[in-house]
């Protein structure tokens, strides 16, 4: 086996001419990034009011969200992401599904996979707001109700700030799985990091640089995610709790 | 309103069931060589040896950090070229191939993960017994701790099962006909694919959430 290695292909100017395929890179970076982010905080906001739902004492609301949370874990990532690309438009109102069918293709992806990775990392969010809430002593819940408080005062100001104190470690987790799972957007075409590792194989030919190129870059996400979680959780962790000092 | 047409499907099964067999044949393998090589990563983990516990536990978190995607067409670009060395240039199809050992590999590592936390669950004092019977280092692994691991991760291991199953349609990356696929390309074919990827989903729901209902049943009698 030979093989021409050549780092300086990342320099060279690029297919499209104004730009390097280094420059391809960044892009492809700055879209998993801003994709990640923004699914993040869909995930965390419906997340939360899921998994808060599966506490409550209403057989409706509970109910709802555990089917909600059922659907999106038994569900693999990549066919609800087809799901959301191909289907729904179809499914929606005439005008609306050709509105949505016309506006930028760029945009089309964004859209439906930040969507898509939203409500499926929301589901394993809910499952830890679930937990946290569960893993608090019962007498707390009871004590802010015989202070007087209403039920949902009792999640605002005494369940839920522990809860999400106790909850951080499995949090980064999921936070780390949402940067890894965006990748699945490259099969609808979004130029994400590993589009554009194919994407260089296709256009230099030099596929183990592209290759190392993407996964070190996946792997310094990891890292810097990772620092910055952990000394997120060293600030909020509640002594005394597993993980507690 | 979109006018839904399911008549492309009961013509499309003996194709969508070829393709599920594919989906299982990936999900066993995966299962089978992932929990061996991955009780060996964790044993070697945790094991007096400092340099193998530190490549072993590079693997894992080289494995961990980086997306399936990426490992599947990493190894779509590695195994065949690997393949060609030895064999020559007649090689037929190889994503077969690819996935499986990207998903044996992949798998491996956090199913080793899994292992290790269930190794470490058990008491110290197990250890120490089976030592102070005379038996060896080995001897205690294989017959004090891991069958008492083993029983405590059932669950686990099972239910890192279904999220693998779940995981083998991204093998669509390289373009082989597993379950997914099958039903993608049929859909594509038949210009059918709005009700060909609902049957996708449903089917993969039907599998997945009755398999988790199970290890739920399991988990219970198991806490008893």
């Amino acid at each position: 086996m030979s093989y021409n290695w050549n780092w300086g292909v990342f320099l060279q100017p690029s297919a499209s001419g104004d730009d390097t395929y280094l420059g391809w890179l960044f892009t492809g970076l700055k879209w998993t990034i801003s994709l990640s982010l923004s699914a993040w905080v869909i995930a965390l906001i419906v997340g939360s009011i899921i998994g808060v739902l599966r506490t409550v004492p209403n057989r409706w609301l509970s109910g709802f969200a555990t089917g909600y949370v059922e659907l999106f874990r038994n569900i693999p990532l990549l066919v609800q992401l087809f799901i959301w690309y191909f289907v729904l438009p179809e499914l929606l109102p005439v005008e609306l599904g050709n509105a949505f069918k016309q506006s930028n293709p760029l945009w089309q992806q964004f859209f439906c996979a930040m969507l898509c990775l939203g409500l499926f990392t929301s589901a394993r969010v809910a499952e830890q707001v679930r937990s946290g809430i569960e893993s608090l002593p019962k007498g707390q819940k009871n004590a802010g109700l015989a202070m007087g408080f209403t039920l949902p005062q009792v999640y605002r100001h005494v369940l839920m700030p522990m809860a999400y104190r106790i909850i951080m470690p499995p949090l980064t987790s999921e936070f780390l799985n949402i940067f890894k799972n965006s990748a699945v957007a490259t099969t609808i075409g979004l130029i994400e990091l590993s589009r554009q590792a194919q994407q260089l194989v296709d256009y230099t030919a030099q596929p183990y640089e592209a290759f190392i190129a993407v996964t070190v870059m996946y792997l310094l996400i990891n890292v810097t995610v990772m620092f910055l979680m952990r000394r997120l959780e060293e600030k909020v962790r509640v002594p005394g709790f597993v993980g507690g000092k | 309103m979109y006018e839904m047409d399911w008549s492309s499907i009961p013509g499309a099964l003996p194709l969508l069931f070829k393709g599920l067999l594919i989906t299982f044949e990936v999900t066993i393998t995966a299962i089978v060589v992932g929990i061996v090589w991955g009780t060996v990563l964790a044993i070697t983990r945790i094991g007096p040896n400092k340099i193998l516990a530190k490549l072993a536990a590079g693997y894992v978190n080289l494995f961990r950090s980086v997306p399936l995607v990426m490992v599947i067409l990493w190894f779509y670009l590695i195994v065949p070229q690997g393949l060609k060395a030895i064999f020559g240039d007649d090689i037929g199809d190889i994503r077969l191939t690819s996935a499986l050992v990207a998903f044996a590999l992949f798998e491996a590592a956090y199913y080793s993960e899994i292992i290790r936390a269930g190794i470490q669950s058990v008491p110290r004092g197990q250890v120490s017994a089976g030592l102070a019977l005379g038996m060896t280092q080995g001897q205690t692994m294989r017959l004090i701790l891991l069958p008492q691991a083993f029983r405590n991760m059932t669950p686990l291991l099972l239910t890192q099962a279904i999220i693998l199953f779940q995981d083998t349609s991204l093998v669509y990356v390289i373009g082989l006909s597993d379950f997914f696929g099958t039903a993608y390309k049929v859909g594509d074919r038949d210009g059918r694919l709005v009700e060909l990827l609902l049957f996708a989903g449903a089917i993969y729901f039907v599998i997945s959430f009755s398999a988790s209902l199970l290890v739920k049943r399991l988990q219970a009698r198991f806490v008893k």
